[in-house]
């Protein structure tokens, strides 16, 4: 007897989880798409059209009834999420959401980065690398490690230095001192005007500015007077070739497209020249041998992408062998004879 | 470095104000604006009212009358984004061949990237549906159902810009009780239904609780009328993100299928002999070994006479 009330009493339990569980589980042909990031889910199982078509509360409860199952199983997913309690033992509860991965387009283009100031262009041409300093320095004086700059110094407090040796060349008469704050004050300052030429050319780098106007305004830098100048010298009744200039500039005026046209020989010139390419063309029209050797073409061509190949090749290992290896390499790929 | 406009800006606040709006890396969340067309009737200027309470304080509603036709002139709507600093957008106008039309689209660079006329077929209003309301600001879950969201280009693009316009802020931890608002979209026959619920948690046996919903704000009927999409490469370009949004890859470390961690540790060569192990008093050796060991020396010198 205390058998069968046991089997009955475990088979309650039984009823009772499952019913339990049947209440968050939801039944869905195919499974949901998550992105937990966004709170967001996507079913695409499709809905039932023909119970939907009709107007009214039926279509009402229905799409309420898909909501909650739908809902239901979010809802699962992000209780499942990794959580904790903030703010102490009474706090609420928070999930940690992951990373959306929905992919939106952006607000704005990525910012460009900000183009290399005069120094780091010279370096990277040098190969110079920064040198990693330490933050405290031995002070002989003091006998203990001091900050290299700031508060309490390694060097001493500058100002208050009392003694300025006079060099050897200056003259005996000149403070001292106050040469020394004097070039203090220069140095601050050109440093400051460098870092504001930095910014400006950055700045200039990023936005497209408007062109600069042709008249002076005082703050124009070399390359916009460079460009004014050439204006100013092309704006005359004869394009510029007559102009007063100065003894290293160049005779032809500068042309307005900047080179980039074709340029033809004058109409009456060299009859020789002309006599002689005429002979060459007729030559060439009655010849029976084709202009173009197809077999040294394709060769070209094959050269050439054996090269790029080559290219790429190095391109992926360049990193690990350096300038030296590089120059080694290279006379031995590409140096082919013609065929 | 700050990209100025026209004008430098002659004080801090200024200067705060047009670094909030530059590119940037991480993006603030996106605004919306909310406009109304020449003529516009009462039930788009409610859907706009209720789109503006759902989105707050990420949107702005404009009050007066704008007479603009979006899908011919975009100049207008690209001046007013370039003012406000807004990047999605939902137009509403009525006229006899397009009655109850919103447009709802998105900028990108402050130039129109996607737009689609929608047609409002039947509206519910949050004063209409007489329950309490989740308080301003919750961010909501979207559903989306019906496989015409992948199916159909359109419907596919549509569901990025409704993602794009409902989903709030992207924060990193979320509680969980205040999960209160779902916005389900159901895309069938042709229309797509938009029904918003208030979640309520019910006592389940196990730790997930139950969902019970509530009909709570607005909800809509749409129809997909004209679009105007962007271009498959400008598009393209808009998903771009920046490398350094990619999160850094630690060397050494590795995770097995079962999620343990698994880490490298690089040791300099030990001495093993020289080690630091635990002293068995039993395995000390005693004097009489250790003189064995010695090779018979004995540790008393011998005195010479």
């Amino acid at each position: 007897m205390a058998a069968v009330r046991v089997e009955a009493v475990l088979a309650a339990a039984e009823e009772q989880e499952a019913e339990k569980r049947r209440s968050i589980t939801v039944e869905k042909e195919l499974e949901l798409e998550y992105d937990l990031g966004n709170l967001l889910a996507v079913d695409r199982n499709p809905p039932p059209a023909a119970a939907l078509r009709g107007a009214g509360p039926r279509r009402e409860a229905l799409l309420r009834a898909l909501a909650r199952d739908n809902t239901q199983l979010l809802v699962s997913r992000l209780w499942e999420l990794p959580a904790e309690r903030a703010g102490g033992a009474g706090g609420p509860l928070v999930a940690q959401l992951p990373e959306p991965t929905f992919r939106l387009p952006r607000e704005k283009p990525p910012p460009k980065p900000r183009p290399p100031t005069r120094w780091e262009q010279f370096a990277r041409l040098k190969g110079i690398r920064r040198k990693k300093k330490t933050s405290l320095v031995w002070d002989e004086q003091a006998k203990e490690w001091r900050r290299r700059w700031g508060y309490r110094r390694a060097g001493g407090d500058p100002s208050r230095a009392w003694l300025a040796e006079v060099p050897a060349g200056a003259d005996p008469e000149e403070d001292q001192f106050a040469r020394l704050r004097r070039e203090k004050r220069e140095r601050v300052a050109r440093n400051e005007l460098n870092r504001l030429r930095n910014l400006a050319r950055a700045h200039r780098a990023g936005s497209a500015v408007p062109a600069a106007p042709l008249h002076p305004t005082g703050h124009q830098d070399r390359d916009e007077l460079r460009r004014v100048s050439r204006v100013a010298r092309v704006s005359t009744a004869s394009l510029g070739r007559f102009q007063p200039r100065l003894p290293k500039e160049s005779a032809e005026p500068p042309s307005r497209s900047g080179g980039k046209k074709r340029r033809f020989e004058p109409l009456l010139g060299n009859l020789a020249a002309e006599r002689s390419r005429q002979l060459e063309l007729l030559r060439d029209m009655s010849s029976k041998k084709p202009v173009l050797d197809i077999t040294r073409a394709v060769n070209k061509q094959l050269r050439q992408e054996e090269a790029e190949a080559a290219a790429a090749n190095k391109g992926k290992k360049q990193s690990k062998r350096g300038k030296r290896g590089r120059r080694q390499q290279r006379p031995g790929r590409s140096g082919k004879k013609s065929g | 470095p700050l990209i100025y406009c026209y004008r430098k800006p002659k004080t801090k606040r200024a200067k705060r104000f047009l670094e909030k709006r530059e590119p940037k890396l991480n993006e603030n969340t996106k605004n919306a604006m909310l406009i109304k067309g020449g003529n516009a009737n009462l039930t788009v200027t409610e859907v706009l009212k209720d789109i503006y309470a759902v989105k707050k304080p990420f949107a702005v509603l404009y009050k007066r009358k704008n007479i603009t036709r979006p899908f011919e002139d975009q100049t207008s709507l690209e001046f007013f984004s370039k003012k406000s600093d807004c990047s999605l957008f939902l137009f509403g106008s009525h006229n006899k061949k397009r009655p109850n039309n919103l447009i709802i689209g998105r900028m990108f660079d402050y130039h129109v990237l996607d737009m689609i006329e929608l047609g409002v077929e039947k509206f519910v209003s949050l004063k209409d549906i007489k329950n309490s309301k989740c308080p301003e600001g919750t961010k909501p879950m979207l559903i989306f159902a019906g496989d015409m969201f992948d199916v159909n280009e359109e419907y596919r693009r549509l569901k990025s810009l409704l993602i794009d316009f409902f989903r709030g802020p992207t924060v990193p931890s979320i509680r969980l009780a205040g999960l209160e608002y779902i916005l389900h979209f159901t895309a069938v026959d042709g229309k797509i239904y938009m029904r918003s619920y208030k979640v309520l948690l019910k006592k389940s046996g196990c730790k997930i609780p139950r969902i019970e919903l509530e009909e709570m704000g607005p909800s809509l009927d749409l129809v997909m009328r004209r679009t105007h999409l962007a271009s498959d490469d400008l598009y393209k370009l808009s998903l771009k993100q920046p490398k350094g949004l990619k999160p850094k890859k630690k060397k050494n470390i590795s995770h097995d299928v079962f999620g343990t961690t698994y880490g490298r540790i690089h040791m300099q060569k030990q001495d093993l002999s020289k080690l630091q192990t635990r002293k068995m008093k039993g395995l000390k050796k005693r004097p009489a070994e250790k003189s064995a060991e010695d090779g018979g020396t004995t540790p008393k010198k011998s005195k010479s006479a």
